[in-house]
């Protein structure tokens, strides 16, 4: 704790006096570029926020600040790939939760979901101290739950956080009463004259402005919302658990050339093949091994291993358990990586996984996901293998200032470790 | 081992300073589960009013547990931590009948012994969840197994978790290869009384019967808080101070019911009073037979719980969730309550706002029997590595906790929250041989399982997966069954 104290104290003087003139050498640390090979005793070089140096022989300037990384492992900051996180805060309160739009009629491709990015979360923190740098913030709900952004996770407005929006637009194929059909061939028919209505809008414009085009399914807001999907410029992020419903998806895209992501994917090692061939990649958890729903009843926690050896896009996201817990817990995408290496992944693989994987599938890869020259200076310091339980982070840098801070948790615990607490006491 | 004995003894012994209740001896050996099973009933009829049941056929559901058959094995250079004292290195393991026969440094391998090479691998007590819902909300899930919650009545302590379980639950030999030999199977949090848990052995069988752990007391699941809150919304409880209200006069009729049970037991005069199922339970709770395990978050609810628990002179054995339990360590150390508690949980309802990860390191270092729990079918699967979490949480507050204390917060902690710390546990001669061996440090991520065996059977083994364990659902619905 007193540690954490120190150098958040050290973090807010520095943030006062002009970071962006600031330049921080990491040296002598195991570097994981993830782009590139592991180097040992590296030096990552950063001024104004972006990563200028990565290497075993990078000069470092004499007014540098420098950070000894000795015996750690520097790698870049970590990435979610799907989240609630600031959308949602306490998932029990209705009031606090902004991640599902009422739509209409399953559809609310139009949602925005950063626009109800709440910048003041408590559940940044605890990511953020532990190595999250980036996540991708994901609606859920209907047939298509709207757009995803991808925001940093900063202390500054929503405006500031958020990298780039949109980078998705998420849509399901699991649950076909989720999407106000009766029946997954209806929720594949929706789907499918939503697309057709999109494609028809897009060359009809004028006549619908006029009211003398054809009725259309969608509303006019969600139809212009899904043309980047239908023009394969944004990715569709479908969640699809059940192989057939996984080869469903497959089959969409390749009729309207869609670009897609499959998100859940509990059965995607039965179609990995086909999967690969098709360059679709994946996102998945690392820690479902049970038959939950008659959706994933093949899932399996070799399910990422199996992915990734068959030449598919993998991204790690936590979502061990019921999802109660996830927000609370974004910090643990890193031990659903490391169980993924456990059941078969590289840790190279699950590394990447975690990091440069999903900067790729969102388009920012840029800027984050990876330690080269150019990157935002997202930049975590471990005190061994990030994935190992018994590893402290012992810096975290976004867009190169120091992050970490206590967060609400800490200061509970700081505030119960003697009982009675104070307010308690009368001395 | 001592420590825990006196403790126990200080408990029961408080427990019957108001009833002077002959206690349920656990049976020496696992193989007389009949005799050990009916042993409340002859109480009763033997000893009217002296910790008596209502009626005389107290089992009416019995196990039929028996040990599955084992050969003498003998793990050998393991590095094994009892969770009774330091861990041992370069250590051996000697399993028997079921029983440990032997565990040091200088035991050597008998001659009929399968022995086992543990270089550079771990041995643990078997783990032991004391809340899960498995059988009771079965995988696959849907309406159709959804068996959890008697959410009718905001007191249902008439119903029995047994009657729920799904035997076949594809859940079960998954938490088995993740070490889990013992499970306290627990209804749900809809209700302030949810009905009697099942303390269940992690085996195969068509019955639930059949997983019944012999001589194990029941428990009671009792709920705090918004759940029942917000499920009785309509017709009430409605509030906190409803909830409150309500387990006490709940209390208030058991107690009543309890007095002409005893004076009938006493003097069987006239017909006996009516059974009533559920005062049936709440009375075995003010004997001290039945052992309440309450779901609770918040540290002033937990709090005013232990005054309405020593308003009608009971314990309550273990606050589960317990999120707020750091607030209030020194309180639950006074009245000799454990709390079961997540790694990280929190967050999700404002209830769990304030769950922290060192939860369970400051209420052990407070000098409470502090214990990990899951509540959950994935997480079941990886208590050591919940209880890593936990641990280098502990570490990073400034709090001293080894391994050796950490061990116990997945093993001989929940064995005392069920009352079973003399049977299982630990690694300790003449205990039960629930034994796992893991491919490293249970508390790194990279270790898993290897094999794990309950009473001296090896009923799970990584490297021969065609032997394993599985269910009849995972027969034909699941690729390849359980893994």
């Amino acid at each position: 704790m007193k540690r954490l104290t120190l150098s958040v104290l050290c973090a807010a003087l520095l943030t006062a006096a002009a970071a962006h003139a600031q330049t921080i050498a990491i040296t002598g640390g195991t570097v994981y570029p993830v782009s590139g090979a592991p180097i040992q005793n590296g030096t990552v070089l950063i001024r104004d926020g972006k990563i200028i140096a990565v290497g075993a022989d990078v000069a470092v300037p004499a007014n540098a600040q420098r950070v000894d990384a000795t015996g750690k492992i520097v790698t870049p900051g970590l990435i979610d790939a799907s989240t609630q996180l600031g959308l949602v805060e306490i998932g029990g309160e209705p009031s606090t939760r902004d991640a599902n739009a009422r739509g209409t009629d399953g559809v609310a491709a139009s949602f925005r979901s950063w626009d109800g990015l709440n910048s003041e979360s408590v559940l940044w923190a605890p990511a953020r101290n532990e190595g999250v740098t980036t996540v991708v913030v994901a609606p859920a709900g209907g047939l298509v739950a709207g757009q995803a952004a991808i925001v940093d996770l900063i202390n500054g407005t929503g405006a500031q956080m958020i990298r780039r929006a949109p980078v998705a637009m998420v849509a399901q194929v699991n649950n076909p009463r989720g999407a106000q059909t009766g029946a997954r061939g209806e929720l594949i028919g929706k789907l499918r004259t939503l697309l057709e209505d999109v494609k028809f809008y897009q060359t009809h414009r004028a006549d619908y402005d006029r009211s003398a085009a054809r009725s259309l399914t969608a509303t006019r807001a969600d139809l212009e919302a899904m043309i980047p999907v239908v023009e394969g410029k944004l990715p569709l992020a479908i969640d699809a658990d059940r192989v057939d419903d996984i080869q469903g998806a497959l089959r969409l895209a390749k009729e309207f050339n869609l670009k897609i992501i499959i998100v859940g994917g509990a059965e995607a090692w039965l179609a990995a093949n086909d999967l690969a061939a098709a360059h679709v990649p994946v996102i998945a958890g690392a820690m479902n091994n049970i038959p939950t729903s008659f959706e994933t009843l093949n899932q399996r926690q070799e399910n990422v291993g199996i992915l990734s050896k068959a030449g598919v896009a993998v991204a790690i996201i936590g979502n061990n358990g019921d999802g109660d817990e996830e927000l609370f817990n974004v910090r643990n995408v890193k031990y659903e990586a490391g169980n993924a290496v456990s059941y078969g992944m590289t840790h190279e693989a699950a590394l990447r996984a975690v990091t440069l994987t999903p900067a790729e599938l969102f388009g920012v890869a840029d800027r984050v996901g990876s330690l080269q020259a150019g990157r935002d200076a997202n930049v975590v310091v471990w005190s061994g293998d990030p994935f190992e339980f018994s590893t402290r982070v012992e810096h975290v840098y976004i867009h190169g200032q120091e992050v970490m801070s206590p967060s609400r948790q800490d200061l509970l615990t700081q505030r119960y470790k003697t009982l009675p607490p104070r307010y308690e006491s009368h001395p | 081992m001592r420590t825990t004995s006196l403790l126990l003894l200080c408990l029961a012994g408080a427990a019957c300073a108001q009833t002077p209740a002959p206690t349920t001896a656990p049976s020496p050996s696992s193989n007389v589960a009949t005799a050990s099973a009916a042993s409340p009933s002859r109480d009763s009829v033997g000893r009217p009013g002296a910790g008596a049941l209502s009626l005389p056929n107290a089992n009416p559901f019995p196990s039929t547990y028996a040990p599955f058959p084992s050969r003498t094995t003998f793990i050998r250079n393991a590095t094994i931590m009892t969770a009774a004292g330091p861990t041992l290195q370069n250590a051996s393991i000697l399993l028997r009948d079921g029983k440990i026969v032997a565990v040091g440094t200088s035991v050597t391998a008998p001659s009929d012994a399968v022995v086992i090479d543990g270089t550079g691998k771990y041995v643990t007590p078997g783990i032991i969840d004391v809340h899960s819902h498995l059988g009771v909300y079965a995988a696959p899930g849907g309406g159709g197994l959804n068996d959890g919650n008697e959410a009718t009545n905001p007191n249902t302590s008439y119903v029995w978790a047994e009657h729920s379980v799904w035997p076949q639950d594809p859940q079960f030999p998954r938490i088995l290869a993740g070490g889990v030999t013992t499970v306290q199977i627990l209804p749900g949090s809809a209700n302030l009384f949810g009905g009697r848990s099942a303390i269940l052995k992690v085996v195969p069988t068509r019955t639930v019967q059949g997983m019944k752990f012999p001589g194990a007391k029941y428990g009671l699941k009792m709920a705090c808080g918004e759940n029942p809150k917000r499920v009785y919304s309509s017709r009430g409880p409605s509030t906190r101070m409803g909830n409150v209200a309500g387990y006490r006069t709940a209390y208030i009729q058991a107690a009543e019911y309890r007095r002409k049970w005893d004076e009938w037991n006493a003097n069987h005069k006239g017909p006996p009073p009516t059974r009533d199922l559920g005062q049936e339970t709440l009375a075995e709770v003010l004997r001290g037979d039945i052992l309440p395990q309450m779901h609770c978050y918040r540290a002033d609810e937990m709090a005013q719980m232990l005054d309405v628990a020593k308003e009608f002179g009971f314990k309550i054995r273990a606050f589960h969730h317990a999120v707020e339990a750091y607030k209030i360590a020194d309180l639950l150390r006074e009245n000799g309550t454990g709390a079961a508690m997540w790694a990280d949980w929190g967050g999700f309802k404002e209830e769990a706002m304030d769950g922290i990860r060192a939860n369970i390191a400051l209420v052990d270092a407070a000098g409470v029997r502090a214990m990990i729990h899951s509540d959950d079918p994935s997480g079941s699967q990886r208590l050591n590595q919940e209880v890593a979490k936990a641990m280098y949480a502990g570490r990073a507050a400034g709090i001293n906790v080894t391994e050796d204390m950490a061990i116990k917060w997945m093993t001989i902690n929940p064995a005392w929250a069920l009352d079973l710390d003399s049977k299982i546990g630990s690694l300790e001669t003449g205990k039960n041989a629930d034994v796992v061996l893991w491919s490293g440090d249970p508390f790194s991520v990279y270790s898993k399982a290897e094999k794990v065996w309950i009473d001296g059977s090896m009923l799970f083994n990584r490297d021969d997966p065609a032997q394993n364990w599985r269910t009849d659902f995972d027969l034909g619905f699941v690729n390849g069954g359980a893994r």
